[in-house]
């Protein structure tokens, strides 16, 4: 029990330093076996969603676990992009939408109105479908970006290289830190947002089909990153892809037609699913 | 009949008749160029760039007076014009989607539809009237009032050319709102921004009626914001609308140089106009 709280207290305020990442590769239970015990990074509950009438999200529960990886599946248009715009408050952008119920991360709600949306996009960042590097910027500038723009102060250069290891593209980079974002191919400038995001240093960290746009190589460098990844970060993930999910993820919501119909652990929702949807969805009956 | 001869024919039979609607298009423009190159070109010399016009019957002189009372004219108005009609551009892009957009849209469209004498008719009404004088300050507002409007909407749509997925990562970062257009929607539209610059600046010097009764003209030097101005494009009228030979040669050399300026805008709005598609994400 003891030992169980150190390690649900590590994981909840996540390392700052490079030495921890590669020192944290001790064995942790499986995310099914610490759920009674690890307070859970993000909690949502009776989370709905709207675009004008259209009501796209029905009455959403889940738990997603510190450091662990939850990939959201589901047909086009079932409202899994929804539910990640949500996490970070990006829905609300839209004219005419709007989300209620509750959101919490490490048990402080998040959707109320005197939350500021802007502090909780520092805390949760986002990659989305397509890379979309800032074409003015350099690389350099690219992955400073949140942090120039925030006025974060620190040594800019050390979190530069440091973020760009972590998402794996310091190597193919490091000698043109001043070109133009745009030099980068597909795969490369994903790489890059992904860095991007992970320099403001959040603690959750939202993918909206990362891989879609990018060929199968690129797509396996990004997968990897994201079992590096999730040691630090909490990871949710929207994805169309059921092998991809079934690849990076420790547990897996299925969506449909803006109802969370299962969530579990990845393996159960493959092979054993309580849903009959669910079954015919994983199983390619339809979607 | 119906097989690939036919087919073939077609093709080639309105290839030719869509080309040759592009040369009974282009044989004004090109016959304008042949004037008033021809009629111009021979009074050219570096001394009509830089000497003051002469009277009737006098050889030499030149219009050196006017080409700085254009740009002279042409800069106060940008002064004016520029924050205006870029700010009012940046503001249509970004929260123009409401009733006030609506209603300051409408307006530019409005006032871009004006007729140039009518502006400057306003210009005299409330600089010339109440100053008692004609006055470079009255032709550069005139000026100011026809670039605002086409400022702010070519303004409005390069802004609205930045691709959403920009300000979407820039608000993912947890920037805030005003800064993601400060520091990387206007950024990126940068390039769009200076063309719509150039190009109001080109419609604003090569504009005559404006300036006719406001900054009226003036047969020496003047930087005096409060005095009468010359400008090229006044310069042209005085000197066709005269009865004398000579001066009507030196409006078709005047005429020239102002189609160079104005040429010469356009070409740098051009260049920096693909310079910026070329860096510009998909």
């Amino acid at each position: 029990m003891n030992v169980n709280q150190e390690i649900a207290s590590v994981k909840s305020t996540p390392p700052r330093s490079p030495e921890v990442v590669t020192e944290s590769h001790q064995q942790r239970p499986s995310p099914a076996t610490e759920a009674p015990v690890v307070p859970p990074k993000l909690t949502v509950e009776h989370l709905n969603a709207w675009y004008g009438q259209n009501h796209a999200l029905h009455d959403v529960n889940l738990v997603v676990p510190p450091c662990s990886v939850t990939a959201a599946i589901g047909p086009s248009g079932c409202g899994k992009s929804t539910f990640l715009r949500c996490l970070n408050r990006m829905h609300e952008l839209i004219p005419g939408a709007r989300a209620e119920g509750t959101l919490r991360i490490d048990g402080k709600d998040l959707l109320g109105r005197d939350v500021d949306p802007v502090s909780l996009r520092r805390r949760v960042g986002m990659v989305f479908q397509r890379p979309n590097p800032f074409p003015t910027m350099s690389i350099r500038d690219n992955v400073a970006a949140g942090l120039k723009l925030n006025r974060v102060p620190g040594d800019h250069a050390e979190i530069v290289e440091r973020t760009l290891r972590q998402a794996a593209l310091w190597d193919e980079v490091k000698d043109r830190l001043g070109a133009s974002a745009l030099s980068l191919s597909g795969g490369q400038q994903q790489r890059l947002c992904i860095a991007r995001a992970l320099a403001v240093q959040p603690e959750v960290l939202l993918m909206d089909e990362p891989a879609s746009a990018l060929d199968p190589i690129a797509t396996a460098k990004i997968e990897d990153l994201i079992h590096q990844l999730k040691e630090r970060y909490t990871i949710v993930i929207v994805t169309h892809n059921m092998q991809q999910a079934g690849r990076v993820s420790d547990q897996t919501a299925f969506f449909y037609m803006g109802d969370l119909v299962e969530v579990g652990p990845t393996e159960k929702i493959f092979t054993n699913p309580s849903e009959k949807r669910t079954e015919d969805y994983v199983t390619g009956k339809f979607g | 009949m119906n097989g690939l001869p036919w087919r073939r024919f077609v093709n080639v039979f309105w290839t030719v008749v869509s080309g040759s609607t592009v040369l009974v298009a282009l044989v004004p423009l090109a016959s304008l160029l042949w004037l008033v190159v021809s009629r111009g070109a021979p009074g050219l010399s570096a001394s009509f760039f830089v000497s003051l016009p002469t009277p009737v019957g006098e050889p030499g002189g030149g219009v050196g007076n006017a080409i700085v009372g254009t740009f002279f004219m042409v800069g106060l108005a940008s002064l004016m014009a520029l924050p205006v009609g870029v700010g009012a551009g940046v503001f249509l892009a970004e929260k123009g989607d409401g009733p006030a957009g609506k209603v300051i849209r409408f307006t530019a469209e409005v006032l871009s539809g004006v007729p140039s004498i009518v502006v400057g008719i306003v210009a005299y009404g409330l600089i010339v009237a109440t100053m008692k004088r004609f006055s470079a300050l009255a032709g550069g507002v005139a000026l100011a009032l026809i670039m605002v409007p086409s400022l702010a909407r070519s303004t409005e749509d390069f802004i609205r050319l930045v691709p959403s997925a920009l300000r979407e990562a820039s608000l993912a970062l947890g920037v805030p709102g005003w800064k993601t257009s400060l520091r990387v929607i206007i950024p990126t539209a940068l390039g769009g921004i200076v063309t719509a610059v150039l190009l109001a600046v080109a419609r604003a010097a090569g504009e005559t009626a404006p300036l006719l009764f406001t900054a009226l003209n003036n047969q020496y030097w003047n930087l005096d914001p409060t005095q009468p101005t010359a400008s090229l494009t006044v310069q042209i009228y005085n000197y066709a609308i005269s009865p004398y030979e000579d001066w009507h040669d030196k409006a078709w050399t005047a005429a020239l140089v102002l189609l160079l300026l104005v040429g010469l805008l356009n070409l740098m709005a051009r260049l920096l106009s693909r310079n910026r598609l070329q860096g510009a994400p998909r």
